[in-house]
């Protein structure tokens, strides 16, 4: 690859996602686009690159942009985020919202349904919320793993990180190798292809937002406009949970960490002058 | 440091088990069927076990059962590793006191997963 093909690829894939590419990365690039290179008929990169120049390559761009995502999810990945959704969120959030009855989850980087489905298996233990309404949305900008996420079936492998055993016998049927997630836990979660750089409040507001080793690929300044965004679709007494490796501190001012609870945010309050703006103008914008 | 027990009739499972748990930090002993794992046990109780269920002599879902009757049986985390990996057999061992599941094949990951889900990492 030249380095002219590879810094348009860098502008397509941070335009389109957010990615951003460094130049070490450049064989994991040769590697996931030599597929798309054999699928669409072209003999190499520089050829597929060409194609990508042609006026109404949008297909082909949504097509490579999915093919440069990293995907790798688990259940209950770092369990602590969960035990925390379980042991602290929920409970409170059973609390304060007793009267409308109504809890709205979001994970917004939901790859292949790991996160939402362990959001849901964890909400369906609770027998309190029976006869809530609980919305779990469940977005992501790549609809290839969206399809394996709607259809709710995992590798033996994929069932055995981080899923304790008990969550296998009780949500899981068996079929063939694999294992699919039963009917009663999959419509808890609904799909939706969407990207995180693009207008959010079509998505409603939330009370919890599990946007999990996503932000980490974006560059700083793509990374602060989300955050943002992200807080205008957030309940003020709501909860941000963010992956392992990542942090709102020193980036963004509008999340506080919550002490004592790692990868915990809390939105700060607004200040007074943007409390006074018109109701309805606030989360409308989009970026 | 804790001390966790590899049964296994198998020597090769046996090394690659003992090469993860000892990365992990576990003493470790052998054993290639139940008899042997009961034996052990009676002499020194370990804080874990991993268990295979195919095995001459007698079987892991045997020992299980022994394990829990006898005294201080009831302490170990048992964690099955087997290749027989069908909700049945799933649901006989977590009911004969098992306390996770690993369907073979696995790798350091899965060990990791299951071990830290018992509370033993
Ligand atoms: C590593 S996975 C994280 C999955 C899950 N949140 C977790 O922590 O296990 C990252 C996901 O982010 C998605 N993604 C990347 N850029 C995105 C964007 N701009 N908008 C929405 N999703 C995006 C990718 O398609 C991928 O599925």
């Amino acid at each position: 690859m030249t380095p002219f093909d590879f810094d348009f690829l860098c502008k397509l894939l941070k335009e389109r996602s957010g990615l951003v590419l460094t130049h070490e990365k450049e064989y994991l690039v040769e590697n996931r686009l030599m597929p798309v290179v054999r699928r669409v008929g072209c003999a190499t990169i520089a050829e597929l690159i060409q194609r990508l120049k042609a006026p109404a390559a949008d297909a082909l761009k949504v097509e490579v942009t999915e093919a440069m995502m990293i995907n790798e999810s688990f259940f209950f990945r770092d369990k602590n985020p969960f035990d925390q959704f379980r042991d602290t969120i929920l409970p409170e959030l059973i609390e304060k919202r007793s009267k409308r009855r109504r809890i709205r989850l979001w994970s917004a980087a939901a790859s292949s349904g790991q996160e939402p489905y362990s959001l849901a298996m964890m909400v369906a233990s609770f027998s309190r919320l029976a006869d809530w309404q609980i919305d779990i949305v469940a977005t992501d900008i790549s609809n290839e793993v969206l399809e394996k996420a709607r259809a709710g079936i995992y590798s033996q492998f994929e069932v055995q990180r981080g899923l304790p055993i008990q969550m296998l016998m009780q949500h899981f049927e068996q079929v063939g190798e694999q294992w699919r997630i039963s009917d009663k836990v999959r419509k808890m979660v609904q799909f939706r292809q969407h990207n995180l750089l693009t207008d959010l409040s079509v998505l409603g507001m939330f009370d919890v937002v599990f946007c999990r080793n996503v932000l980490i690929y974006f560059d700083q300044a793509t990374k602060v406009d989300a955050l943002e965004r992200i807080r205008r679709q957030l309940a003020p007494d709501g909860y941000l949970i963010l992956g392992a490796a990542e942090t709102v501190v020193g980036l963004s001012d509008v999340f506080a960490p919550v002490p004592d609870k790692r990868g915990l945010y809390r939105p700060k309050p607004k200040p007074l002058a943007v409390a006074a703006v018109k109701p309805g103008a606030a989360g409308a914008r989009v970026a | 440091m804790k001390r966790c027990l590899i049964i296994d009739d198998s020597s090769v499972i046996r090394k690659v088990a003992r090469r993860i748990l000892e990365g992990f930090g576990f003493a470790i002993v052998e054993a290639s069927d139940g008899r042997q794992a009961l034996d052990a046990c009676r002499k020194d109780m370990p804080e874990a076990i991993l268990l295979d269920w195919n095995m001459p002599v007698m079987d892991g879902y045997e020992f299980l059962r022994a394990l829990r009757s006898m005294p201080g049986g009831d302490k170990p985390k048992v964690v099955f590793c087997t290749t027989e990996n069908d909700l049945a057999h799933i649901a006989r061992a977590m009911h004969a006191g098992a306390d996770e599941y690993i369907m073979k094949p696995f790798d350091k990951e899965i060990v990791q997963a299951k071990f830290q889900e018992v509370g033993l990492l």
